[in-house]
């Protein structure tokens, strides 16, 4: 990073996420250079491209897929490190574009609920705090409801989220029943108007059947009220999960209708790989990305920058 | 956890084991195998390439050729290199240092670090009976020095008073000032979560690093993280330099990749696995149960060799004779038990055989198996040479006066007498069938074997 960068207080997130994915895609991209410099697109070329899609997570299935497509189509050809870039850039970008969708808002719902689940600490409630902020943003009525009743201190940290963002949060007692809550804040909502509801929920490993038990019960109850509830579940995955995302997503979509995921944490070095896996098994929306931890970073998934950024082409 | 790694080693393995004698090429198809099961379970890629060289070259001659069973050997290679990449030893949090000893934990957003740190606080407390002292250096998650005060009331464990806009430098000196002067044993700094390339996150860390000099710095890391395990494991360790590594979420089915990744970057090892969202739920790291798990298939190798450890060879020949002669007696009835008991109890053969991971984790979820071999143990020890002899003369009055020395009562020495009769019917069986070579630990004692 640069003195004039580091010294820079205000970048703007696609400045940010781009800084972060060259720092982390800085390996990934002199691999490839290194592969392909003045070289043929041999076995060995397609070998070494298909561990540098391991590395970013995608997992060696989903890896030697991709893999497969490039031989069909480029095998034995002269390509420069820039035209590999791209051209498997552009390859996963294709496959990723049709579940690059943005979360609907349905105006009619009042409220529509959306309910945001996963494993612990994946950022569930700081997505909630993201995407209140987002609705705030284009004047929406937001509330909130503190439906992680386990963990310490997790309603008030979804609390201190809809003060920032200037939302109400409907909480109840530590150790309540999440149900009951999610029954009461939808209630709430419905009496006062609001647009959205955004329900946050205690972390859960998807292994734990009692636990997994509980969400089938919150949209049970939430159906009490309106039929339709939860509009949207949301699955917030933790961009530094390996292979395990897959199983996550398997056992919520089990349990509860997920209609869509959430990345987190693509700030760091962990690329998301595994949404290349994902998409061509599930084909689930992905609705958006966090970048950081501030109200500010999260952004709408962009295939191809995400693409181009996982195979350092940025 | 790990089910799906072990159910595609052992199945390669498998077929390596039906097969005679091991070539290169088998060795070699083996390790594909291999090679794909570790990047499934989310062991990085340098990683795996190292683990597989290392273990080809161990694999491959002369070794595999000497043994009878090829197959065995490679599955003890693949799991001795485990095991050795693991850490061979079980390491423990070191307080050799005056005290307060300060104990710093760091790593990603969401790791587990706030929770981890009250639960190696209440390790400390409960088991060294340390006066533990716990700091939150986290200002930048809502509500997280919040978190681990109200962690601090459930384990019981005191925790440095907030004060609204400290920042992290500044509360870690206060945490070690009032640490000092209350004669507190350990401090245990708990800080915000950091991505290795931010800049001045970093920078925060190292400073609290400079300023507590810690005896202990920990990475608490997601047993759940894939290929970025290296890089976040290397960038901590060059940045701010760890002592060992905690690895949480243990409790999931995600196959624990991730340890061997951390483990191999750092050369620091893993000292505590979480296992649970409560304060109880920590244990220590067992480098071969991860490395058995990790291979899922029952470590037959092992135990053979444990076995032939444990079983003194003349007790094994005395029972053979009495086999032969058809005179199993509860003396042998004893001695059995206690061989299964040095070979680790209940559980500890249970988890040398394949197959039996559900069983195991019931057992171990009760303790009751062990704990009735315990009970039989000292049932057999009250009675008098002469009766462990003639266990078919034993009446209700030597039954009463045995309930009264070992603490157990009348139907609990009945089912004993049964299970001997049962199993001695079983050896005789055993005998005409011409096998009289047969030996425990295959043949549980009936009723022995866990119910469900
Ligand atoms: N760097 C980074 N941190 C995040 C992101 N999203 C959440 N976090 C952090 O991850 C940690 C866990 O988030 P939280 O919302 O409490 O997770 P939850 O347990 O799923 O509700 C917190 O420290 C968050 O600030 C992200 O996109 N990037
Ligand atoms: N299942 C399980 N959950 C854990 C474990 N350790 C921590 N957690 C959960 O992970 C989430 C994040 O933990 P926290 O301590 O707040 O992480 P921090 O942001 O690193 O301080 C919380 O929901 C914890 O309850 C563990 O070993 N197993
Ligand atoms: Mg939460
Ligand atoms: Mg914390």
């Amino acid at each position: 990073m640069s003195e004039t960068e580091q010294t820079e207080e205000k970048v703007g997130w696609l400045r940010r996420l781009k800084q972060g994915l060259r720092r982390s895609t800085g390996a990934f991209s002199d691999g490839i250079a290194s592969i392909f410099t003045k070289r043929r697109l041999d076995e060995a070329a397609l070998a070494e491209l298909e561990e540098l899609l391991i590395n970013a997570d995608l997992g060696p299935a989903a890896a030697a897929e991709v893999v497969e497509n490039f031989r069909r189509t480029r095998f034995g050809k002269e390509v420069t490190p820039e035209e590999v870039r791209e051209a498997l850039a552009g390859e996963i970008a294709a496959l990723l574009a049709p579940v690059a969708v943005p979360l609907p808002f349905l105006p009619q719902a009042k409220p529509q609920v959306i309910l945001v689940v996963g494993v612990n600490g994946t950022g569930k409630t700081t997505t909630i705090g993201k995407l209140a902020q987002n609705f705030r943003k284009q004047g929406k009525q937001v509330m909130l409801a503190a439906g992680d009743t386990f963990r310490a201190a997790a309603i008030e940290q979804l609390q201190i989220w809809g003060e920032r963002v200037g939302a109400p949060v409907v909480a109840g007692a530590v150790g309540g029943d999440a149900a009951g809550l999610a029954f009461d804040a939808l209630k709430r909502a419905k009496a006062e108007g609001c647009d959205i509801l955004l329900v946050d929920t205690a972390g859960r490993l998807q292994n734990k059947a009692h636990l997994m038990a509980e969400l089938e019960k919150i949209g049970r109850v939430l159906k009490k009220l309106d039929p339709q509830a939860p509009h949207a579940t949301l699955l917030v995955l933790d961009a530094t999960t390996g292979q395990n995302a897959l199983s996550q997503v398997e056992a919520f979509l089990g349990v509860c209708k997920v209609t869509g995921l959430v990345m987190t944490k693509l700030d760091g070095t962990a690329r998301g790989g595994i949404l290349v896996a994902l998409a061509k098994k599930y084909a689930l929306p992905v609705h958006a990305i966090g970048v950081g931890e501030a109200a500010e970073d999260m952004q709408p998934f962009d295939p191809l920058a995400f693409a181009r950024a996982l195979t350092g082409a940025i | 956890m790990f089910e799906t790694l072990t159910g595609r080693l052992g199945e390669v393995l498998n077929r390596l084991t039906k097969r005679g004698a091991l070539s290169e090429g088998d060795v070699n198809e083996a390790l594909r195998e291999v090679r794909l099961a570790l990047l499934e379970a989310d062991v990085a890629l340098p990683v795996v390439k190292r683990f597989i060289d290392e273990v080809r070259s161990k694999a491959v001659g002369a070794e595999v050729l000497r043994s009878v069973t090829p197959g065995q050997m490679v599955i003890k290679v693949v799991q001795d290199h485990l095991v050795e990449m693991l850490g061979k030893a079980q390491a423990e949090i070191d307080l050799l240092a005056p005290a307060p000893v300060p104990i710093m934990l760091v790593g990603l957003q969401g790791s587990g670090k706030t929770t981890s740190c009250a639960k190696i606080a209440r390790l400390l407390s409960e088991r060294q009976k340390k006066k533990v002292l716990m700091a939150s250096l986290d200002v930048a998650r809502p509500a997280a020095q919040e978190q681990l005060r109200v962690l601090g009331e459930q384990a019981g464990v005191a925790t440095l008073p907030v004060i609204a806009g400290q920042m992290p430098v500044d509360i870690a000196k206060r945490a070690i000032q009032a640490a000092k002067l209350q004669s507190f044993d350990v401090v245990l700094l708990d800080t915000a979560g950091r991505i290795h390339i931010d800049e001045a996150l970093m920078a925060e860390a190292l400073a609290v690093r400079d300023a507590v000099q810690p005896h202990e710095t920990l990475l608490v890391a997601d047993a759940l993280t894939g290929q970025d395990a290296v890089r976040l494991a290397e960038q901590f360790h060059k940045r701010i330099g760890l002592t060992g590594i905690v690895l949480t979420r243990m409790d999931g089915d995600g196959r624990g990749g991730a340890a061997l990744s951390m483990r191999a970057v750092t050369g620091q090892p893993i000292k505590l696995i979480g296992i649970g969202e409560k304060l109880d739920q920590m244990e220590p790291f067992h480098p071969d149960r991860i490395a058995s798990r990790i291979l899922g298939m029952g470590d037959v190798v092992s135990l053979v060799e444990k076995a032939a450890e444990t079983l003194e060879k003349e007790a094994a020949e005395k029972l053979a004779a009495k086999m032969e002669k058809g005179t199993f007696d509860l003396e042998d009835l004893a001695s059995q038990l206690r061989q299964m008991r040095k070979l680790g109890g209940m559980q500890g053969v249970l988890s040398l055989l394949p197959g039996v991971a559900k069983v195991k984790k019931q057992l171990a979820d009760s303790g009751v198996a062990d704990k009735q071999l315990a009970r039989q143990e000292a049932i057999i020890s009250s009675m008098t040479p002469w009766e462990r002899r003639n266990p078919k003369l034993i009446h209700a009055s030597r039954k009463q006066r045995i309930a009264r020395g070992s603490g157990a009562t009348v139907p609990e020495i009945n089912r004993l007498l049964k299970q001997h009769r049962q199993m001695a019917d079983m050896m005789k069986r055993v005998k005409k069938m011409g096998k009289a070579g047969l030996m425990p630990p295959q043949g549980f004692p009936p009723g022995l074997m866990p119910r469900r």
